[in-house]
């Protein structure tokens, strides 16, 4: 067996038993890249080098029994996590050299953890898209089909993982940038709670909705990853100094007597057929652990779409304004002027989505049309997130499909943004009303194409998710399969 | 038609915290460009801002001191426009929700009271420099003032002269560095200040048309700029047209303002709140505590300086001018308890000599002990207030103490009148001419004779005594 197909859990074992060494898993991972990148493309940077001297230094950890359960794991992370001496791009041509002089908090935790840096992997231009197509740098393709997309934004944390080219990989979700790749490549993809994991060092999409979390190949290696980035962080004002609960405990317990909320509101008329029979399915299954499945409503869904694509690109407008050409990244190297530079920087350095984003939000916040959209907005917010609060006096936890369709062919829906952005039309509640979601693997169309089922929680809920995501990962029916490439 | 001035003020102070407002970098002014930077200030990709808690007190002590409510809650904006030294492409500020609102500062102008209200205060962080070369046609950029607190302090339009304007800004400057929360040099530009102004004609209750008038430095600067604005704005008025609601900047040099930008060139900073940080929340606690830790401000000194040493008011206001000659002089008043020579010493000399070195009251070289000694030996007649001049140079030269001096230099006054009678005898023997000019009604010769004396006891005379005697004698006939 190749040791790059293995869970964290599985190698840890293994580790600590001496049985095997950092080093050889992490050379196994490189050949597996080397064998399948050219045709999958999950990576934007490779870092083999200091990848190995991290594996060995975990090597000398284990030996001296210093280490823990990800010492000498390899992790793949998205381009848009800051890494010191590690360039970081967030898949734009603007920060192509951008080379950062810090690490992200949960970079540091990952390195005081012992982990192995496989590289940084590609995603959707600062993480606006949902198919990896707006990378600068090419797009990703599906594992298990390769003229399909893999999901985005975080579509090559997720690529990299459901092709074994890491151990696990770190993802961000600000619509369902983790969850929906996560589903789209059949891995294991939760979004935290927002303020659970510091977002320190994370280049900023929509500051009020991104968080940072793992992608895995089974629930319990999620677990792992939430128990090392989980926490408060005095870097990160907007998290949150809760107590942070040893998720790995939770994937043991049972569901008996669980309540699973199912929104009628995310089963329209319409909807993937089989997609509909997958969650049919999934709920079967939850009935057969001893849940109890209900009918819930969330009134204020039909405004999901809507309210995130005002409150998003209006963050990102002002965020993204700090690339200028004047300290860091690219410069358009023929400004006239002043407002010339600005304009060439900006015009050549960003990707049509990312314009599009920036003038969709700075009209949003403009003077006179503030009230109508970005206010609206926000208040309309508040009542999707009454919506989850009042749905979860109801049940322990929702369950809805994560993707209204599997992968689509690759170039199927960037001539259409409006497609492109209903893609997330499962996912974005739960940035919008900050709480906990995950997505599993849960079905496989005819066409061999994986689909996710998501599990939503209340604010800081993450063991529920894994508890029910585990508990149903144990018992499905559903065989586990690999892509074949 | 007569017209009537509207103004109001904004007032930016920067504080006088160690460290920046979001980041732990050093506020020290005057070091290497960009050397007190950090990613954060910088606006490197993914950075957040953490707040300073300095920051949030020393907005508070202000708003405590002008008599502002303090909000339980307040909240943070992004303010956005694009300037290659505001590296996040936004200001961090307060806009609808500010620290601090409805308080007052009163001030005095032609011995009349009046109180001028405060809008609000909030809390914002500056940005950096921009250094233009136009030899090379190059610009440069300096970050190392970008995240350095400041408060805004905005006030109502509740002035109608310019001198109102001055005198109120005199005042919110004076608190500020009584306060010590901001050491308050306009010149490096920790204390700068924008004016609004407009006219209306006499009685109507409407404001008129405003401009904004920005790059005063100084106080005087300020008043000119109103003097001038008003000047302009009446003429504009006068000939029928409108006064164009625009930013204009004053030309010291000059003496004039010109426009800077006009209205439809003024920037949408598309305000929308900040979702980095949380909102900054106030307990009644916390306030209480602020409230006590403030020290005495200057109009209540000024109150009490002139109910307690029984001093002019004029006297109290320089006294009270900043806190640590206020504080020198209570020192000295308490050791040699002669409010009122003591207040002429300290507004005289002690300050005439002060500016001419440039020195801060810290640095003098007369602690207030030793002035207090000097004007305790004028009391009890050791020396004459004319040698006592002399003694405090010398004080101020060797840093000596004034009895030591004037023993040294043996300058005993001389007050036996036995000595006295014969130097003024002598002195009376060799000017007969006079004397006999005198006799004949020329009464003037009296400062003369008197002159006399004094310079022939070097200065040490007893001034009253050679009076007495002089009088004594000039009317023996």
């Amino acid at each position: 067996m190749e040791l790059n197909r293995l869970t964290i859990h599985e190698l840890q074992k293994q580790l600590r038993d001496g049985t095997l060494t950092s080093v050889g898993i992490t050379e196994s991972v490189y050949r597996r890249i080397a064998s399948v990148e050219e045709r999958v493309h999950a990576y934007i940077t490779l870092t083999e080098e200091t990848a190995t001297e991290q594996a060995r230094a975990a090597d000398k950890r284990i030996q001296e029994g210093d280490g823990g359960p990800l010492t000498g794991i390899p992790i793949a992370l998205k381009d848009v996590l800051c890494t010191q001496g590690v360039r970081t791009t967030c898949g734009s041509r603007i920060l192509e050299n951008f080379i950062p002089p810090y690490d992200a908090t949960v970079i540091k935790k990952l390195k005081d953890a012992g982990a192995v840096f496989v590289g940084k992997t590609n995603m959707d231009e600062f993480a606006m898209g949902s198919s990896t197509e707006t990378s600068h740098f090419g797009v990703t393709r599906n594992p298990w089909n390769l003229e399909c997309i893999p999901g985005g934004s975080s579509g090559g944390s997720a690529a990299a993982v459901a092709a074994d080219e890491c151990i696990a990989s770190l993802g961000t979700d600000t619509g369902g940038s983790i969850r929906q790749p996560a589903a789209l490549c059949g891995v294991v993809g939760l979004k935290p709670t927002y303020g659970r994991v510091s977002r320190f060092g994370l280049v900023a999409f929509a500051s009020s909705l991104d968080q940072i979390g793992p992608i895995t190949k089974d629930v319990e290696d999620c677990a792992i990853m939430m128990n090392a980035i989980s926490g408060y962080d005095t870097s990160d004002s907007t998290s949150v100094p809760a107590e942070v609960p040893d998720y790995r405990e939770a994937i043991s317990r049972d569901i008996d007597g669980w309540t699973v909320g199912i929104p009628k509101e995310y089963f329209v008329e319409g909807i993937d057929p089989e997609i509909k029979t997958s969650i049919d399915t999934t709920i079967k299954t939850l009935e057969g652990l001893g849940a109890r499945c209900r009918d819930i409503s969330l009134p204020h869904t039909k405004y999901c779409v809507a309210t995130y694509y005002i409150i998003a690109p209006s963050e990102a407008s002002s965020n993204l304004a700090r690339y200028d050409g004047v300290r860091y990244g690219f410069r358009a190297p023929d400004g006239e002027n002043l407002l010339d530079m600005y304009k060439k920087t900006r015009s050549s350095g960003f990707g049509a989505e990312v314009k599009r984003r920036i003038m969709i939000g700075t009209y949003s916040l403009s003077s006179g049309y503030y009230d109508a959209y970005y206010k609206k907005a926000s208040q309309v917010r508040a009542l999707i997130r009454d919506d989850f609060n009042r749905a979860f006096t109801q049940c322990d936890v929702i369950l809805t499909p994560a993707t209204p369709t599997p992968a689509f062919r690759i170039g199927e829906k960037m001539d259409d943004p409006l497609q492109m952005y209903l893609c997330d039309i499962f996912t974005l509640s739960a940035n919008l009303a900050g709480v906990p979601g995950i997505s599993i693997p849960c079905a496989y169309t005819k066409g061999g194409l994986p689909l996710g089922a998501q599990f939503m929680a209340g604010h800081f809920q993450e063991e529920k998710l894994l508890q029910i995501a585990s508990a149903y990962e144990k018992h499905s029916d559903q065989e586990k399969r690999k892509p074949e490439l | 038609m007569n017209y009537e001035p509207v103004i109001g003020l904004e007032v930016h102070a920067q504080l006088l915290t160690k460290t920046k407002i979001f980041c732990g970098c050093s506020t020290r002014f005057g070091q290497e460009p960009n050397s007190n930077t950090c990613p954060i200030c910088l606006g490197m990709p993914g950075v957040l801002p953490v707040l300073n808690k300095k920051v949030v007190e020393y907005a508070m002590k202000m708003a405590v001191a002008t008599h502002c409510r303090i909000n339980r809650t307040s909240t943070w904006a992004r303010k956005n426009y694009f300037y290659p030294d505001l590296p996040k492409g936004y200001q961090i500020t307060q806009f609808d929700h500010p620290i601090a609102e409805a308080g007052y500062v009163d001030i005095e102008t032609d011995g009349a009271k009046k109180r001028i209200g405060i809008t609000r205060i909030h809390m914002e962080e500056d940005a950096g420099k921009s250094i233009h070369d136009d030899l090379s046609g190059s610009s440069y950029v300096d970050l190392n003032r970008a995240a350095v607190p400041l408060i805004e302090i905005v006030s109502e339009p509740d002035m109608r002269t310019p001198e109102e304007a001055a005198q109120y800004l005199r005042r919110v400057h004076e608190i500020l560095v009584y306060l010590e929360i901001c050491d308050g040099n306009m010149e490096e530009g920790s204390f700068r200040c924008d004016a609004n102004i407009s006219l209306r004609p006499e009685g109507q209750e409407a404001f008129g048309i405003r401009s904004e008038l920005k790059n005063m430095n100084s106080f005087n600067n300020v008043q000119h700029a109103l003097e001038y604005e008003i000047l302009r704005q009446r003429a504009v008025l006068e000939r029928g047209d409108q006064v164009v609601q625009e930013t204009r900047l004053w030309d010291a040099s000059q003496g004039l303002t010109h426009s800077m930008r006009g209205k439809e060139e003024a920037h949408d900073y598309r305000y929308f709140p900040e979702p980095d940080l949380v909102p900054i929340v106030i307990s009644d606690a916390w306030e209480e505590e602020i409230r006590g830790s403030l020290p005495e401000l200057p109009m209540e000194k000024r109150t009490r300086f002139i109910s307690t040493y029984n001093i002019p008011p004029y006297d109290a206001g320089v006294l009270t001018a900043s806190r640590a000659l206020a504080d020198y002089y209570e020192e000295v008043v308490r050791l040699c308890e002669r409010p009122k020579i003591a207040s002429n010493w300290v507004m005289g000399d002690f300050l005439a000599y002060l500016n001419e070195a440039k020195l801060e009251i810290e640095e003098s070289p007369i602690p207030p002990a030793a002035l207090a000694e000097l004007i305790g030996i004028i009391g009890d007649g050791t020396i004459s207030g004319k040698i006592a001049k002399e003694v405090f140079e010398e004080m101020w030269q060797s840093g000596k103490q004034p009895k030591e001096i004037v023993e040294e230099k043996g300058l005993v006054q001389i007050t036996d009148t036995g000595e006295l009678e014969k130097i003024v005898e002598g002195v009376l023997e060799a000017n007969q001419k006079q004397l006999e000019q005198y006799r004949a009604g020329k009464d003037q010769l009296f400062g003369f004779f008197v002159g006399q004396t004094m310079k022939a006891t070097g200065g040490k005379a007893n001034p009253k005594i050679v009076n007495e005697l002089l009088k004594k004698k000039l009317s023996m006939s």
